[in-house]
């Protein structure tokens, strides 16, 4: 491999001054034109890995300066989730650097940060950093780790094996040489050719409770968000987006708008009008000013309520096969017991608490855009499209983003190629801020969903016969990712159903799915199919047991025979809980248990009713994810999961009436409060499996599992959410 | 007008009615205090008011008068006050957004009761939303606030 002076000095950047461990090698369609291709280096895969893709060159990931400060270069986007620590603990235990002197940066948008399993596309999502990285940033820093052992035995002329690098430094005998110190030899030379990585015996970071790197930015204003670039010259522009879902755009008085001091411009984006302003409150004023009109949504546009009639009609009838095992329908007849549920939920907004922003300059061929996103190669792609220029001359600089779940994964690049749009027709730096009210009535969706879950039992209670019919519209449908739908199924629609280990052992057993269209925008939503798919299966499996007559743990661990996994955490949870055992009075528990994106969740929620409304006491939490990088972020991880999908089913709906949401803002679309937030305690099951993901999947079970307590409670079963107690 | 924010006098060029949220983010570039909803409904935007948090979304800046505002930035030089130090300790943060209207209001609280219960907490910060739910963590920190702050005496 060789890397030139010239391209070293492209990637380092002036500030480097030539004395930076970051020979930054560009990979040919990226931003620096300034690199010549490099030969990749070959890495043997650490033992026990799949057939590893091509390593990245480490200097990509990593730079190593004079003052021994590492920089770690996050390929993924920081919302909270933790992995600008995380994925700095990883490099820095096969580093073996000073901890202290560790700090991280977002990469900019290249493909040599493409996702490892997700087609190259550089994104954050699906709960899939750390395990899908977890193997490339550990290889990166055991290879600089080496690059600088093998530095410091050629200045001292010793054999390498001599010399030990640990804590920032290496050493051999009396002789020691910081990483800084070594940095510029060891960019000289060539990568190794293989590296072995640490047994987890070795590890002295892994898997401890590491605090946030992060903090000091964050609790000192300093922390720079989509929302709080700045720069001579940057506009502020509101947009005036349709109305209606459907309904598209007639005409425009904008007068008015432009008497508003400080207003500049009014000019047309694709779906509405923008409003160019000095600063926000000019851009808002103008915008309120303007004066359009609308074509109305044909058919008079979506309507919730009959939309669920609809989709309960749907439900009643076969749909395309998400899986099939037996004649479902000849079991159900020769069922003893037959059971029907319907549970249904409705559409969400991920109110992310930093509103949706975007800010671009456009300069000659060169598109700049600042804001927080998590699918960075994605809005490079639509911003070059939108502007007629090569994607290598749209540079990402990806922000803070202030919370995502999702709706930062726009695989439209609605906020950022409106963005564009809105500069290029303004010709000026533009910021485009969205108000809460249009966060909330901006679509982009969890769908809703209606199931019909139809059981037969045998004599001991045990389902035979499993005829499930989910109804809802395909979030992938409407992406560039609908080639995943194969046979009318959109796997994000069904996941956790058929491949849950309830149905493993029902000898008859059919998923079928209905995804109708709708002028509805829909997007992935925290935890996304699991949201509904957890709801359904546990509350089912929930009405099973009492039917049955049998304890709600016992008849699931009875069903989870040959499933380990499962049965540690649920009789974890449980036992932690005090399930069985006296409660306070007028409290019950109930439980929950569900696998997605790799990781086992159990819940037991303690729940009551106060004046009406249930209120969750306490959730005891079990989490097996395999192998845990940073025990503090799991926790804050799964706590924060069981806040959102609390939030959900305590208050959650968007509706719709003749295609226009009801709701607007935080007093009539609630979230979760300090004062509604249960005590969660979580628990770590010690677990060989493999790494499965964190930021979503303790979402899922929270839903089923305060359902399942309020039943236990009150007797009434809930099948809707958000829960309304009769 | 003249503005009085963190220890120093600004003059500022504003409309009346201009909300001061956006005359210090917008007009002074004091960005650390935050946009959330625009209706005083989640507390991001959350400043002190001679001591009293208010919330500056709402507020236009001809009300505040000689009043003395206090940002995030104006708490502490060094991230160094009570608040901020148990918020380091407990290790709140998720993706941070909120944080500086929590701190605020956990700062305000401590001023007036220095040794709040859970309940307390809640009374005083149910205000502030927090979409990543680092609410568990908050409460925990506002206790460890206030051992800190009863420390330092």
């Amino acid at each position: 491999m060789t890397v030139s002076r010239r391209s070293f000095l492209a990637g380092s950047g002036a500030a480097a001054a030539g004395l930076v461990l970051s020979f930054y090698i560009a990979p040919r369609n990226a931003i620096s034109a300034a690199t010549k291709p490099v030969e990749k280096p070959q890495v043997k895969p650490p033992a026990g890995a799949q057939p590893a893709p091509p390593p990245p060159p480490p200097n990509a990931f990593l730079r190593i300066a004079p003052d021994d400060t590492v920089t770690v270069v996050l390929a993924h986007s920081e919302m909270g989730q933790g992995i600008w620590t995380g994925l700095a603990m990883v490099i820095a235990e096969e580093l073996s650097c000073d901890w202290s002197k560790v700090k991280t940066e977002h990469a900019p948008a290249a493909s040599v940060y493409g996702h490892p399993a997700r087609f190259g596309m550089q994104m954050t999502g699906g709960s899939s950093t750390t395990r899908t990285e977890f193997d490339r940033y550990r290889t990166v820093g055991a290879m600089a780790r080496d690059m600088l052992l093998r530095a410091a035995a050629e200045k001292w002329k010793v054999p390498p094996a001599s010399c030990t690098a640990k804590d920032g430094a290496v050493t051999s005998g009396k002789k020691r040489l910081t990483y800084g110190q070594l940095a510029t030899a060891a960019m000289a030379l060539p990568p190794p050719e293989k590296v072995t990585l640490k047994a987890p015996a070795e590890w002295t970071l892994i898997g401890k409770p590491m605090k946030r790197l992060d903090t000091p930015e964050k609790i000192t204003g300093r922390a720079k968000f989509g929302m709080d670039v700045q720069m001579p010259g940057l506009m502020t522009a509101l947009v005036l987006r349709p109305p209606a879902f459907g309904a598209t755009f007639a005409s425009v008085d904008d007068s008015a708008a432009l008497k508003v001091p400080g207003v500049t411009k009014v000019v047309r984006t694709s779906r509405g009008v923008a409003v160019v302003g000095a600063h926000f409150w000019a851009a808002k004023l103008g915008r309120d000013a303007l004066n359009a009109t609308w074509n109305a949504p044909p058919g008079g546009g979506v309507d919730t309520r009959a939309q669920l009639a609809d989709f309960r009609a749907k439900a009643k009838t076969n749909g395309a096969v998400a899986g099939e095992v037996g004649d479902v329908d000849a079991a159900l007849g020769a069922s003893k017991t037959r059971l029907v549920a319907e549970y249904d939920v409705p559409y969400l907004a991920h109110a992310p608490m930093e509103p949706l922003n975007c800010t671009v300059r456009i300069d000659g061929d060169r598109c700049e855009i600042w804001t927080g996103t998590q699918m960075q190669t994605v809005d490079q792609a639509a911003a070059a499209k939108i502007l007629g220029i090569p994607t290598a001359n749209v540079t990402i600089n990806t922000m803070f983003l202030g919370g995502g779940f999702g709706r930062r994964a726009s695989p439209n690049s609605d906020y950022v190629g409106e963005a564009v749009e809105v500069a290029k027709a303004a010709g000026v730096p533009v910021k485009v801020v969205w108000t809460r009210e249009d966060d909330v009535r901006g679509g982009q969706y969890r769908p809703a969903y209606v199931h019909r879950v139809e059981v037969g039992v045998n004599g001991e209670g045990a389902p035979v016969a499993w005829k499930h019919v989910v109804v809802g519209q395909s979030i992938m449908a409407t992406t560039p990712f609908a080639s995943r739908i194969k046979n009318g199924i959109d796997p994000s629609s069904v996941e956790g159903l058929f491949e849950s280990p309830y149905l493993e052992s029902v000898p008859a057993r059919r998923v079928m799915l209905h995804s109708p269209e709708s002028a509805v925008t829909v997007l992935w939503w925290r935890s996304v199919g699991n949201t509904h798919t957890a709801f359904a299966m546990e509350s089912m499996i929930d009405e099973l047991a009492h039917t049955a007559k049998q304890d709600p743990l016992a008849y699931r661990l009875r069903l989870l025979q040959g499933k380990p996994r499962f049965v540690a955490a649920l009789t974890l949870a449980a036992e932690k809980a005090g399930w069985g055992k006296p409660i306070a009075e007028g409290h019950a528990l109930g439980l929950a248990v569900h696998e997605s994106f790799g990781t086992i969740v159990a819940e037991v929620a303690d729940v009551s009713v106060e004046r009406g409304k249930p209120r969750v006491h306490k959730v005891t939490c079990v989490v097996d994810c395999g192998t845990v990088v940073n025990p503090l972020a799991v926790e804050a991880q799964v706590q924060g999961s069981i806040a959102y999908g609390l939030s959900a089913a305590l208050h959650g709906a968007i509706t719709l009436t003749g295609g226009k949401v009801d709701q607007s803002n935080f007093h009539d679309y609630r979230v979760l409060r300090m004062n509604e937030m249960p005590r969660v305690d979580v628990f770590l099951q010690k677990s060989d499996a493999k790494m499965g993901g964190i930021g979503e999947p303790a979402t899922a079970p929270i839903a089923p599992a305060v359902a399942n307590a309020l039943f236990s409670l009150t007797k009434q079963r809930l099948r809707s959410l958000p829960f309304q107690l009769a | 007008m003249q503005l009085f924010v963190n220890g120093t006098t600004r003059e500022v060029d504003a409309p009346a009615d201009m909300p001061l949220l956006w005359v210090l983010r917008d007009l002074l570039g004091i960005t650390g205090v935050k946009f959330g909803c625009g209706v005083a409904q989640c507390g991001a935007c959350t400043v002190h008011l001679d001591g009293t948090p208010t919330r500056s979304c709402v507020l236009p800046v001809s009300a505040v008068g000689k009043r003395k505002v206090l940002t995030i930035e104006g708490l502490s030089p060094d991230g160094s006050h009570p608040v901020q130090r148990a918020w380091t300790d407990v290790d709140v943060v998720q993706c941070g957004y909120c944080q500086s209207g929590q701190i605020l209001a956990a700062a305000a609280l401590l001023e007036r009761n220095a040794d709040p219960t859970d309940g307390d907490i809640d009374a005083a910060l149910s205000g502030n939303i927090c979409r990543c739910g680092t609410y568990p963590r908050i409460r925990e920190a506002v206790h460890a606030a206030a051992r800190l702050r009863k420390g330092a005496r």
